[in-house]
């Protein structure tokens, strides 16, 4: 069956009548309804059937050793962007491909010349972080975590660890590679409704942190560099946006439940692959939250979708795509006033072109995802590879027209304009000016054939923007200056034998336990149960109880005040283990966890003092209460029992906090 | 069955692979008790045991399996995968001067075969110009391969090769040399060259890199650019080594042949000038000389190529209790001359002075250098050293150890007169003595220092 005749009909461009202008808002409404674009919440799974949605996961996750990966600076010290005791500048050349030739971007970002500069701390980062000192061995602790956590993924371990070069030509990591080993291969987790495959699980090292990238300088510092991580990859085998969501968490499920890696931000990075049918593979990278997820591929799937759409519209105008071909021309700003406060004035030799794209009329505000269009990807690529920061064009179909008509119509009378045409007006330094046009060429050219190969940057609003282009199938090699490691039998055996329960055995546990269902992600994401067990079995507290001060009390605590510094769950052991020794009613915990949580150093008795908590013998509370009763008979004349009830317990409230159960008490005042 | 179709393969490992009938590059379908594999079997590197066989998983990462862990392997498909660097003609353009590439088996341009990690080097011009395009815009380049040997194998066979091979290139025009060349021991050839090729009238220019080339972070691409531009548009006419100025990629030193030497066994920056400031720093826009003096490219052809050498020399570094019975060895092995590397101003024990003595007396020559790098021999301020002077061992002033080796190895070539040999060995042919050290001939800063570390937080070294 030919998906492109059943579904991709190319949609008959509205026909204006003469004089009357291009709308692009009309355009970018119409395409949009054209492709069958609906919000996430709209779309169901004959959606993402439709248009062939896939999805896959790359879930990196730092380990919780003391020591870096391959080097013997510690993990986990960060320091701020500023903050440096020295600097120095790469630049990143492609190396050849296996076929003798650079990846076309790769050479066009080369020509433009990226300063990479790196910020280093001394207590960081050492010569091996900065290449200037081949790798020591492979950290140990790291190896045998990835080990575990590889066994509890079902994978198969490999019979020997070879370590192998990754290229990333960002400058991301100082040698132009990242170094990084298959621990096992061919895995699985069980979601709700169904398996889905790993393809293996790595360990490697974590790359620098951004600090900032203007211009042609990139700057990075070098502290997070180095540290062990492992990556599990899945097959494409998720469906729909909510499978991407449970896949990523269930994976870190995983992750944590192993009490081995890192918790906190940056700590648990996904890449996110998308592809809609006829699409191609494109890279989210670095999605830090789970819940972002959704959104983010559901926009992708349909931002593909859309440029195939493109394709077919282009395909219809075009004969001979092989000769298609932009031209421009150099202009003054004279003639082009409303430029002037959009073009930096500081940056001397700075130029302004004009470009005329033949046949894009009505393609650059094509929809692509939500308040983005295709012009987008021009302006997002200029950014990246032309280095010009932004704004750096104006194009014929903005919906808000700095240009104005009359500027549009005197550019293409200039080129001979046909009126299915589209102009831009571009501007950056001279020299960046020939990359510039090149990269729009070829990003247009790009078009007519497929999704390009890239990597995309997310955002929370659930869009994304171009970041690299994808390096080619040949960026991998081995390690010259690494031996491989042998993975012994007996290695596994020992590993095996001291895994931690299974996350599919963690939830059979929570629900033998009758825990709340609304707390099981909060208590898997924390690894809370081992917490629990210990509370349950060495201090006798209920599961459910503890489950709902976990995934209820405590997660709206979170939200509500500051986290000390010091604050770890197993703070929540030692106050229910006093509370239990004085004798307190549990329903005190709840409010002395909410001090805790933003004073951990506090001692508990101080925590009771700020809650003017006084030991009052229970005897002496429930003898208040005909007293109470026979007051609020007096002060009220309604019948309504209930409303007395409260009246009485408002006010005992306070004493019989941690003295008694409030329960059992409300069970004692009778009417 | 042919062996190579097992390709670095040995013991067991091969045995397996013979009793399922799997080659290297063979695509195979493997059963183990760790569950099934798939993938392409690679060679094996050398080095490596013959318990483990490696295949390239699809997503491009290798792994090893245990051969005790495998229960069959069934062979699915084969694709043999032969890697070659591309070639692409190295454009002639007539304004351009004409450089010569020698090459002794360094790679400073190599590419990697990514399936197997072997380094293949690029040489030929067509070579290095698909894997540096920027060299057709500083230079017309052609090459020539003179041996293949790695650097720890150069030797004065290949000094003597070098020099007569560029006392010919002189002699057919070329307007500068280039010589590629591992780091290790490049000094040694930049001091044997210098000694061997004097009154060149154009740049003689040694580079290599620290970083093979088939990484995107490699030092040897820049290199080779400020090496072809040294050669052909710089007006220094000396033996050079260029390499890396600070770690950054920002410019490179053009260090003096006989004051130089490899300071770190990995950093970039590694070559440092001793004693002295380098000659010049070069960049891609040119040289831009440190050193007032120097020699001037010319335009006559009046070289002067000496290759000689005498191999039965050797280098000592002192050690406390050190035993006479080392030096009486040599002597009686037939050595011709020993550079001591002495203690502080040039010193050795006591106990070693009869077994000096007895050398002397059969006519070897010996040296004494310092293993301080920095510095002159002073053998006149204590009484140790001027007895050892007394017993006939002569002080080489401030040259580096190494260049007073390669120097005494060249002086005894050609003579046998030991007082002919001391005028040599003391009379300076390029900077390897010089006559005064200037203050920031020495500048080691140590880190922590704040004006130290303010320096190095702004500078980018
Ligand atoms: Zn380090």
């Amino acid at each position: 069956m030919c998906w492109k005749k059943l579904i991709l009909r190319p949609l008959k461009i509205y026909q204006y009548p003469m004089k009357e202008r291009f709308d692009p808002e009309r355009n970018y409404a119409e395409t949009r309804k054209a492709i069958g674009y609906l919000p996430r919440n709209q779309a169901t799974q004959a959606d993402y059937d439709r248009i062939g949605f896939m999805s896959g996961l790359e879930v990196h996750q730092q380990l919780k050793t003391k020591e870096k990966l391959f080097c013997r600076c510690p993990a986990g010290l960060f320091q701020k962007a500023d903050e440096y005791d020295a600097e120095l500048i790469r630049h990143m050349r492609p190396t050849l491909s296996e076929l003798g030739e650079y990846d076309g971007t790769a050479l066009m970002e080369f020509k433009t010349r990226k300063e990479i500069i790196y910020r280093i701390k001394n207590e960081t980062a050492c010569t091996y972080d900065v290449d200037d000192t081949p790798p020591f061995a492979l950290n140990r602790e790291a190896l045998n975590i990835s080990l575990e956590i590889a066994l509890m993924s079902r994978l198969k371990i490999v019979g020997e660890v070879h370590i192998t070069r990754k290229q990333y030509l960002d400058g991301s990591i100082p040698t132009g590679f990242q170094r990084t080993a298959i621990i096992g291969v061919e895995g699985e987790i069980w979601l709700r409704k169904k398996r889905v495959r790993l393809i293996q699980l790595s360990v490697e090292e974590d790359s620098c942190r951004e600090v900032s990238d203007i211009g042609h300088v990139r700057i990075y510092r070098t502290d997070r560099l180095g540290m062990p991580l492992i990556e599990t990859v899945t097959y494409p085998d998720f469906v729909n946006p909510d499978e991407v969501r449970e896949g990523a968490d269930y994976i870190r499920f995983i992750n944590r439940s192993s009490g081995k890696v890192r918790t906190g931000i940056g700590s648990t990075r996904a890449d996110v692959n998308v592809s809609c049918r006829g699409g191609t593979r494109v890279e989210i990278k670095g999605v830090s939250h789970t819940s972002w997820m959704p959104e983010l591929v559901h926009n992708e799937s349909f931002r593909q979708w859309a440029l195939l759409h493109i394709k077919e519209l282009l395909k219809e105008r075009v004969q001979d795509p092989k000769g298609w071909r932009i031209n421009f021309r150099e202009i003054s700003l004279s003639g082009y006033k409303f430029l002037s406060p959009l073009i930096p004035h500081d940056v001397p030799d700075f130029k302004v072109y004009i470009v005329n794209i033949p046949k894009f009329q009505g393609i650059l505000s094509h929809f692509t995802q939500p308040g983005k269009m295709f012009a987008d990807e021009l302006t997002d690529r200029l950014k990246v590879i032309a280095c010009i920061e932004k704004p750096n064009m104006l194009h014929s179909e903005m919906f808000e027209d700095l240009a104005g008509e009359t500027t549009w119509d005197k550019i293409r009378k200039g080129f001979k304009s046909d009126e299915k045409d589209a102009q831009l007006i571009i501007w950056g330094p001279s020299a960046d000016i020939p990359t510039a046009l090149e990269v729009i060429e070829e990003r247009c050219k790009i078009a007519f054939e497929k999704v390009p190969n890239e990597t995309r940057k997310s955002f929370e609003n659930g869009t994304t923007i171009f970041e690299r282009v994808l390096p080619g199938a040949d960026r991998m090699y081995p390690d010259t200056d690494s031996a491989p490691i042998p993975i012994e039998e007996a290695t596994i055996q020992k590993v095996a034998g001291n895994l931690p329960p299974l996350i599919s055995g963690r939830m059979k546990q929570l629900i033998e336990w009758e825990v709340p269902q609304d707390t099981f992600t909060y208590i898997l994401k924390h690894n809370l149960v081992p917490l629990m067990e210990r509370i349950t079995n060495d201090l006798g507290i209920s599961p459910r109880y503890v489950s709902t001060l976990l995934g209820h009390s405590l997660k709206h605590i979170q939200g509500q005040v500051h986290r000390g510094n010091d604050f770890s769950f197993d703070l929540i052991y030692d106050l229910l283990k006093f509370v239990v020794s004085w004798e307190l009613d549990l329903g005190i915990a709840r409010k002395m966890l909410l001090q805790l949580y933003e004073y951990p150093k506090m001692d508990f008795e101080s925590i009771l003092v700020t809650l003017d908590f006084k030991v009052i013998p229970k005897e002496e509370i429930e003898g208040e209460i005909p007293f109470l009763v026979s007051k609020y008979k007096q002060i009220y004349t309604s019948s309504n029992e209930g409303a007395g009830k409260r009246w009485v317990m408002g006010n005992l409230h306070t004493s019989a906090l941690g003295n008694v159960s409030l329960k059992e008490l409300s069970e004692k005042v009778i009417f | 069955m042919n062996e190579d179709i097992f390709q670095g393969y040995k013991g067991r490992a091969l045995e397996l692979l013979k009793k399922f009938n799997a080659r290297v590059w063979a695509q195979v379908k493997v059963d183990s008790t760790r569950g099934e594999f798939e993938g392409t079997i690679l060679p094996r590197a050398e080095n490596t045991d013959d318990r483990h066989i490696v295949i390239k998983f699809f997503t491009g990462y290798n792994i090893g399996l245990d051969i005790d862990t495998i229960t069959n392997m069934i062979e699915v498909g084969y694709k043999k995968a032969i890697y070659k660097i591309p070639e692409k003609e190295f454009p002639y353009s007539a304004d351009k001067p004409n450089v010569k590439l020698l090459g002794t088996g360094g790679t400073i341009a190599s590419r990697l075969d990514y399936r197997t990690g072997a380094v293949i080097p690029a040489f030929s011009p067509g070579e290095l110009y698909g894997a540096v395009p920027e060299l057709a815009d500083i230079c017309n380049l052609t090459t020539e391969k003179l041996f293949a040997v790695f650097s720890e194998n150069m030797g004065p066979e290949q000094y003597k090769k070098l020099a007569i091979a560029i006392g010919q290139e002189i002699e057919k025009g070329t307007q500068g040399i280039v010589i590629g060349h591992g780091t290790d021991t490049m000094h040694y050839t930049s001091s044997a060259l210098t000694f061997m090729v004097q009154n060149s009238p154009i740049p003689i220019v040694l580079v290599g890199s620290q970083r093979s080339s088939d990484r995107p972070s490699s030092d040897a691409a820049l290199n080779l650019m400020h090496a072809a531009t040294a050669a052909a548009h710089g007006d220094i006419a000396e033996v050079m080594i260029c390499m890396f100025g600070p770690t950054s990629d920002e410019y490179g030193f053009l260090h003096r042949g006989t004051r130089v030497r490899k300071m770190h066994s990995s950093y970039r920056s590694t070559f440092r000038t001793i004693g002295d400031m380098p000659l010049a720093t070069v960049t891609r826009k040119g040289v831009f000389p440190i050193q007032k003096e120097y020699n001037k490219r010319r335009n006559d052809k009046n070289v002067k190529v000496m290759p000689f050498f005498e191999e039965r020399i050797t280098m000592i570094y002192y050690y406390t209790n050190m035993n006479p019975d080392i030096i009486d060895m040599l002597v009686e092995h037939g050595y011709k001359g020993i550079i001591i590397i002495g203690t502080g101003l040039g010193h050795v024990n006591k106990p070693l002075y009869p077994a000096i003595e007895r050398a002397v007396k059969k006519g070897v020559a010996i040296y004494m250098t310092v293993q301080t790098l920095w510095g002159y021999v002073h053998m006149f301020v204590y009484d140790t050293g001027r007895d050892l002077m007394a017993k006939g061992v002569i002080p080489a002033e401030n040259m580096l150890p190494e260049t007073a080796y390669i120097k005494l190895g060249w002086a005894l070539g050609q003579t046998t007169d030991l007082e002919k040999v001391k005028e040599i060995m003391l009379t300076p042919i390029n900077s390897e003595i010089t006559a005064r050290e200037p203050y920031n001939g020495y500048l080691i800063y140590q880190g922590g220092v704040p004006e130290v570390e303010a320096f190095i937080r702004s500078f980018r070294k």
